[in-house]
């Protein structure tokens, strides 16, 4: 297979109408340059989403207490919130289809993943933008504690994991109102975000890292984060063998060098290393490749660039065999490159059709964007995904959508050759030229292994 | 009618097309060789969103209930007990009360508190765990742990329906999982094609056949009175209504499957609770009559259990509906019960007993009656329901659920 072909399969959203970096060195080069695709397709900036979570919290309120006007005013806030969120998903797609770096994507995607966070009530919604552009995507390409600690001391996840209800119970705070600590985000940071859960790591690493992260605090009003040292535990912690604090107050520069500590810990390099291969290569990935990435997670101080450039220049990377799956979103964003569906397409395709094939297509074949039922995010595995419902709502979405989505359809003979060019095998290509129909020919492309593969 | 037939003759094309690769096909003989070291069946409907359980069966004997609820009362409910009346829209259900096969918990919760999520709340729920759980956290369900206690189960004795996750019964053990909306409607020439794409890749191939063999099952045949009665309202209805859900479950429950369970939206009545709450109860209601009329017989042997991730508010809001609260409902019925009861221990309704001066106290947890239904129905150790299945629970008294 060329490494044209590999690279966007494996490394990107599949073939498409625009040009895609085709070698070892463009497929790296395309992360170092500006975020183009950000640029043009942009999210929700922080402070709007600050001041829309104020409007919905506020509103909100108002409704409860039975004021006049509070239930129009909050209808009215919704609506704003709905319009964001459609817009966030058709910018994300949209720059899958005709975005110039499609790893960047992927691995956009790969984080929110492994960050995953979700929002447990409505005027949290509103946060959701700025968490998936300024936390994780503006940190994904420099060191790997750098986006630790935009990831942690971020409103979604401190909310999502319960920072927010965590108090030192020897604090101010907490020896005043008899408060205590929450070890939720301690316990994922390790056993999740970190080492993983085979980590060299204790519970009482856990309760000491807990202890540590108090202080942390939500502030709407201060740009959402503010550390708070009337909440944090005082006197020093001890984490896997190294202590932080103790001297003078609490302070925020003490969880970040725990956090810089864990980034470049070798459970962490291992574990993350581990975790990249399996969701780029394979589901049981080579151990050389693991070595290598993990190798060079430790060699460069966990800086993500070098970890990535190590994948890519293995050979394992590059295998023909394509043993993963293809998740819904991505079969769906992928199948929308292959009819040739831009960017514009996707932000004018009316309301009806997109919630119906793209946002009840994806959460059909089990998958509601950016929300996985738990911190653990998705499953990597093919056999969850080509589960007999999956498959079965898969083949319904690829017989069904194209007609709908693009017109006239492409003839399948065609478009076997610019979705999948040599990776189709000779029994797909026969199969395109043997359907009844060109819609049941097209669906049959999108429907078969070659396309959900990777 | 005729979409019957021509669907049956469709599917038997399919089955005699994937017919070469059945012998190595582990569903397929699973279905034939299918043993399960239970002969008793149940049911658990997770019921989403937070049922208001003091609407559902209402506290009429306790003074303080009329002045908290003065526009939900406005509907009178059905006589249960003389304390407690069942919601008007649940009126379907009373033949079950009157023949012992229905009852209820009351005042039970799990052990969240405080920050009422729906989220958290029914992860918890579906756990099976406290609040505070040392180790690595728990992350696969509590009918699934049970699963993987018992040795040489095979993957037809569970199923999960429908498109919901659900978390109850997912984890190691293996369980089946269909949503009759799934059903492939493709040609008969591009089922011949996908047959020939699959062939080369057994994860697909063996998808694919399952679907085509699940969809197959999903429809009773039509030759005894109870799989017509079942075909009858599964026709009936919508493509993925309750009743197609609860129908599949019946099916397969009838036959091989031991433990089913499925999701029922809709209890998040923050607004005009008076009408918004009936489809919820029509849905419930639905689910298990069909239940009953798809198991046949086998109904004796049968424990529904419903419940949800927290009840609501004692007093209702401005806008006519109730907020997120604490203490609920939980709803037991089957033939292998001793319904025409309301069990638990009711708190009462003066603003000194509720739960933060606003919720029905919680005085069970709904773990303990899960517990026990899984004792009496499989007769799994109760250490093992205590360490395993529910981390830290320690089961009370025995409530007596089955018969």
């Amino acid at each position: 297979m060329k490494q044209a072909t590999v690279a966007a399969i494996r490394f990107g959203y599949g073939l498409g109408p625009s040009a895609q970096p085709a070698t070892v060195a463009a497929v790296h080069d395309s992360l170092r340059g500006p975020d183009v695709a950000r640029e043009t397709y942009p999210l929700l900036p922080r402070d709007d989403a600050l001041a829309l979570r104020m409007e919905l919290f506020l509103t909100g309120r108002a409704t409860r207490n039975g004021e006049a006007g509070g239930e129009a005013a909050n209808a009215v806030a919704r609506k704003k919130l709905r319009a964001i969120e459609a817009t966030t998903l058709r910018h994300m797609i949209a720059r899958r289809l005709d975005g110039p770096a499609p790893l960047r994507e992927r691995l956009h995607m790969f984080w929110l993943d492994h960050f995953t966070a979700r929002h447990k009530s409505t005027p949290e919604a509103a946060n959701a933008a700025p968490y998936i552009d300024e936390t994780v995507r503006a940190t994904m390409t420099l060191r790997f504690a750098d986006m630790l600690r935009a990831v942690v001391t971020d409103p979604r996840m401190m909310l999502f994991l319960d920072q927010t209800a965590s108090v030192g119970p020897n604090s101010v705070r907490g020896k005043r109102r008899g408060q205590g600590l929450n070890e939720n985000l301690a316990r994922e940071v390790l056993e999740l975000h970190t080492l993983g859960v085979s980590g060299a790591y204790s519970q009482s690493d856990v309760r000491e890292l807990a202890k540590l992260l108090t202080g942390l605090q939500y502030h709407p009003a201060k740009g959402g984060f503010k550390f708070v040292s009337k909440f944090a535990e005082p006197g020093a912690e001890t984490i896997l063998g190294h202590r932080y604090g103790g001297r003078g107050k609490a302070k925020l520069a003490d969880i970040f060098d725990a956090l810089e500590d864990l980034s470049v810990h070798p459970d962490t390099a291992g574990h993350m290393a581990q975790k990249l291969a399996v969701h780029f290569v394979s589901d049981t990935p080579d151990p050389a490749l693991v070595r290598h990435m993990t190798q060079a997670w430790q060699d460069g101080g966990g800086d993500l660039m070098q970890v990535y450039t190590a994948m890519l220049e293995h050979p394992a990377a590059w295998s023909p065999v394509m043993e993963k799956a293809k998740q819904p979103f991505d079969f769906v964003v992928s199948s929308l490159r292959a009819l040739g569906y831009s960017g514009q397409d996707i932000i004018t395709l009316p309301r009806k059709g997109f919630n119906q094939m793209v946002v009840n297509g994806m959460r059909d074949m089990g998958q509601t964007f950016l929300r996985p039922s738990g911190p653990d995010g998705w499953k990597e595995t093919a056999e969850a995904w080509i589960t007999p419902v999956g498959l079965a709502t898969r083949i319904r979405w690829a017989m069904a959508s194209p007609g709908r989505l693009a017109a006239p359809l492409p003839d399948p003979r065609e478009f076997v050759v610019r979705a999948l060019d040599d990776a189709a095998s000779p029994d797909l290509i026969w199969a395109a030229s043997a359907a009844d129909t060109v819609a049941q020919g097209v669906g049959l492309i999108l429907a078969s292994p070659e396309f959900n593969r990777r | 009618m005729s979409d019957t037939v021509s669907r049956r003759r469709f599917l038997q094309r399919g089955a005699a097309l994937i017919g070469c690769s059945a012998a190595a096909h582990p569903f397929m003989s699973s279905v034939t060789l299918a043993s399960a070291p239970w002969d008793a069946r149940l049911v658990v409907i997770i019921l989403r969103g937070g049922m208001d359980g003091m609407d559902v069966v209402r506290p009429v004997g306790d003074a303080a209930y009329a002045a908290a609820r003065p526009r939900l009362v406005q509907t009178p409910g059905l006589p249960l007990d003389g304390y407690f009346e069942l919601h008007p829209t649940l009126a379907p259900l009373m033949p079950l009360w009157q023949a012992q096969q229905l009852g209820f918990v009351h005042a039970v919760s799990t052990p969240y508190r405080g920050k009422r999520s729906h989220f958290d709340g029914q992860d918890i729920l579906e756990a099976g765990t406290g609040l505070d759980v040392s180790g690595p956290s728990t992350r696969d369900g509590w009918l699934n742990r049970m699963l993987q206690t018992v040795p040489g189960l095979d993957s037809e004795t569970a199923f999960t329906i429908g498109r919901d996750e659900l978390k109850v019964l997912s984890g190691s053990a293996k369980v089946l999982n269909w949503s009759p909306d799934a059903a492939l409607t493709v040609s008969p020439q591009s089922r011949l094609l996908l047959e020939r794409l699959y062939h080369a890749d057994p994860l697909f191939r063996d998808a694919a056949s399952e679907a085509i063999e699940l969809a197959d099952l999903a429809m009773p045949d039509d030759s005894t009175e109870r799989s017509m009665a079942l075909a009858k309202r599964m026709s009936a209805a919508k493509r993925n209504s309750v009743a197609q859900l609860a129908g599949f479950a019946a099916e397969r429950l009838y036959h091989d499957t031991r433990i089913a369970a499925f999701s029922l939206n809709g209890w998040d009545t923050h607004r005009r609770q008076d009408t918004g709450i009936n489809r919820a109860l029509e849905h419930l209601s639905d689910a298990v009559l069909t239940l009953k009329a798809g198991l046949g017989g086998v109904w004796d042997k049968t424990t529904v259990i419903a419940m949800t991730e927290f009840g609501r508010t004692v007093r209702e809001n401005g806008s006519g509906g109730t907020d997120h609260g604490t203490g609920g409902a939980m709803l037991f019925a089957g033939g292998a019960v001793r319904g025409g009861r309301i069990l638990g221990q009711w708190p009462g309704l003066d603003e000194a007993d509720l739960f933060e001066r606003r919720d029905l106290m919680p005085t069970g947890d709904v773990r303990d009656y899960a517990a026990w239904a899984l004792r009496s129905a499989f007769g799994i150790d109760r250490t093992i329901l205590e360490t395993s299945v529910f981390p830290g629970l320690t089961m009370g008294a025995n409530p007596d659920l089955l018969l």
